[in-house]
């Protein structure tokens, strides 16, 4: 597939337009953060329980204890790119990995590894989440690791089907032919034609892992020297009687981060498969 | 009827195995926390002197080797024994079986919801298909699909509890004296609307997409046109002939939700003080309780295995087409 080609049928889409500039801008407030607000965003700086649009110099307001909440969502955007994306990365490579042995070898070793997947896929994810978190301890590198290890069994999947269509066809034959080794045939021929559908999985995949450390953060089972939307939510719950606004504005920063993530997974899924339409996607 | 008997005989013999991984797997995270039943005990006191402690680990089995102690806790799982809470001094079984009822509920329920909801709005978008409706139903998908439940939940108390004083905060019951068991349903019930929408309507999104897909499929196949020809009425067309077959990928994914219904649960639960697992399973955490949250952690996941059979049988009476052959 050409790559401009690609790039205008990606374009040509009003969501992937809309999800790509709302993925800029909380990128944007990510690399900003510290230039804004240098200082931790955890300390208390004004009066608290300001509310938002009131005073110039605390724009989003205070919460409970005069934290400032731009500041918090600035550094907080941080947390969501990096858990998002490292997790993301984590379960690409356990679900690539997996899938590739899998659909490649085939018989015995597909089926001993699809009951291993079946396994994470029968386990409700969160709980697993919850009972790593419960063992291993609230840091922020379980909480990755955790969230990794509980999202990647789709990708297996779909690299194993991947895996299982291409490795019959004729340049893997004409490789096997040449005697390719067998890491050579998965790495170098057929992991390539298999990755942009796993490439959009992943991206799909990021938008999970957001809203699972956003729900972990949120009960407060996360790393707590890290400012986090979803632990945000959670303190915020003290004050929902009177300053609603403490939970709300974080938890309106997840939903955009989610909703663009997902956006640009569809317009990427459409756009690589020009012949499906849109009626199909979604199914 | 021999068919279904063949197919439930062979799920749960496939079951077995998969049900001992998640034990063992269960047991690994168990063995690798720090500190045992026993430390617990001795942290807050209960405990005093080396003796006792050396003769509670020998009644739990805890001085035995690892593997030994694998295959106990296998065995005591499937004896339905999940070990002991030593905070609630209570067998973990217990506690989990007795906050059950209030989880199934709140899942009950939001998947009732999400399903009625789901196919409703992806039925009536793509039967206008690309016009303002349609939109308006992608929005209400792509949002609710973003949105954490925590936070549509407090969000909806601020709304209807807090502003309106419409519906109760938290909690499952009012204190109330000498009432019949209809206004204690109606109570009941009084509690679940709002973590049941919070729970429910992020599904309802994916049901909506699927939904929409389904029948966008299903009404171009040729059954639907031949109808057309007949001069069958529009409307006996779209719930007769295309609800019907489009509806079972939904079918499909509430088995497949199970598990992510059961951990959005947990989650409601906490924010709105619901009584179940969630509750229990969250407490258990913050109290380093792990036999209760190994306990809640093999459930949930039996009740997973449970669903994905019913779900099965469902569609093998909806769908008669599908055989065996195709489940294997």
């Amino acid at each position: 597939m050409k790559g401009s080609a690609f790039l205008a049928r990606y374009l040509s889409s009003p969501s992937a337009i809309l999800g790509t500039s709302v993925i800029v801008m909380i990128v944007t407030a990510a690399l900003f953060a510290s230039v804004l607000y240098p200082q931790d965003p955890l300390r208390s700086v004004a009066a608290p329980e300001i509310w938002p649009f009131v005073d110039a110099a605390h724009p989003l307001g205070t919460d409970a204890i005069g934290r400032d909440i731009a500041a918090m969502m600035m550094h907080g955007a941080r947390t969501t790119i990096a858990i998002g994306l490292i997790a993301s990365i984590v379960a690409s490579i356990i679900g690539i990995l997996i899938g590739a042995v899998s659909g490649f070898y085939g018989g015995m070793v597909d089926n001993l590894l699809m009951r291993f997947t079946e396994l994470f896929q029968i386990i409700p994810n969160l709980v697993f989440l919850i009972a790593l978190v419960s063992v291993f301890g609230p840091r922020i590198e379980v909480v990755v690791l955790g969230i990794g290890s509980v999202s990647w069994t789709g990708m297996a999947r779909l690299v194993r089907a991947e895996f299982m269509t291409l490795k019959n066809r004729e340049f893997v034959l004409a490789a096997r032919a040449a005697g390719m080794t067998d890491l050579r045939i998965i790495a170098s021929e057929i992991l390539p034609n298999a990755l942009p559908p796993a490439v959009v999985l992943a991206s799909l995949i990021v938008g999970a892992a957001v809203l699972y450390e956003a729900s972990l953060s949120f009960l407060g089972l996360s790393d707590p020297a890290i400012a986090s939307w979803g632990r945000l939510v959670g303190e915020g719950r003290s004050l929902i009687r009177t300053s609603w606004y403490i939970a709300a504005v974080p938890g309106l920063g997840i939903m955009l981060a989610v909703l663009s993530v997902n956006l640009v997974g569809d317009a990427l899924t459409d756009a690589l498969n020009p012949r499906l339409g849109r009626e199909a996607s979604g199914s | 009827m021999y068919a279904l008997l063949k197919l439930i005989l062979n799920r749960l013999a496939h079951a077995i195995p998969t049900l001992v991984g998640i034990i063992v797997i269960a047991f690994i995270l168990l063995s690798l926390a720090p500190g045992d039943v026993v430390d617990i005990l001795a942290a807050d006191g209960s405990i005093q002197d080396a003796a006792t402690a050396a003769a509670m680990r020998a009644k739990f089995g805890l001085d035995q080797p690892l593997p030994m102690q694998a295959l106990n806790y296998v065995i005591g799982v499937f004896q339905f024994n999940f070990g002991y809470s030593p905070i609630h001094s209570l067998p973990v079984s217990d506690l989990i079986v007795s906050r059950l009822p209030a989880t199934f509920l709140l899942m009950a329920s939001s998947i009732l919801l999400s399903v009625i909801v789901g196919v409703v709005i992806g039925l009536y978008a793509a039967l206008n298909v690309r016009t303002w409706k349609d939109f308006l139903g992608s929005v209400f998908a792509i949002l609710f699909f973003a949105a954490p439940s925590f936070w549509v939940g407090l969000m909806l108390m601020v709304v209807f509890s807090i502003k309106l004083e419409l519906l109760p905060v938290s909690g499952m019951v009012s204190m109330r004296i000498n009432a019949t068991w209809f206004s204690q349903a109606l109570d009941i019930a009084r509690h679940l609307i709002l973590p049941t929408c919070a729970l429910g309507l992020f599904y309802a999104a994916i049901y909506a997409r699927v939904m929409r897909a389904a029948v966008l499929q299903v009404s171009k196949l040729d059954f639907v046109e031949t109808a057309r020809a007949k001069g069958v009425p529009e409307g006996a067309i779209a719930f007769r002939h295309i609800l019907r077959n489009a509806v079972l990928p939904v079918i499909t994914l509430i088995g497949l939700q199970t598990g992510n219904v059961m951990a959005g649960a947990v989650v409601i639960e906490q924010v709105f003080s619901w009584p179940g697992i969630g509750t229990l399973l969250f407490d258990a955490v913050l109290d380093r309780n792990l036999p209760v949250v190994m306990g809640v952690l093999i459930l949930s996941s039996v009740i997973v295995m449970v669903t994905n059979l019913i779900v099965d049988i469902l569609y093998f009476i909806l769908d008669p087409r599908i055989q065996l052959e195709k489940h294997s």
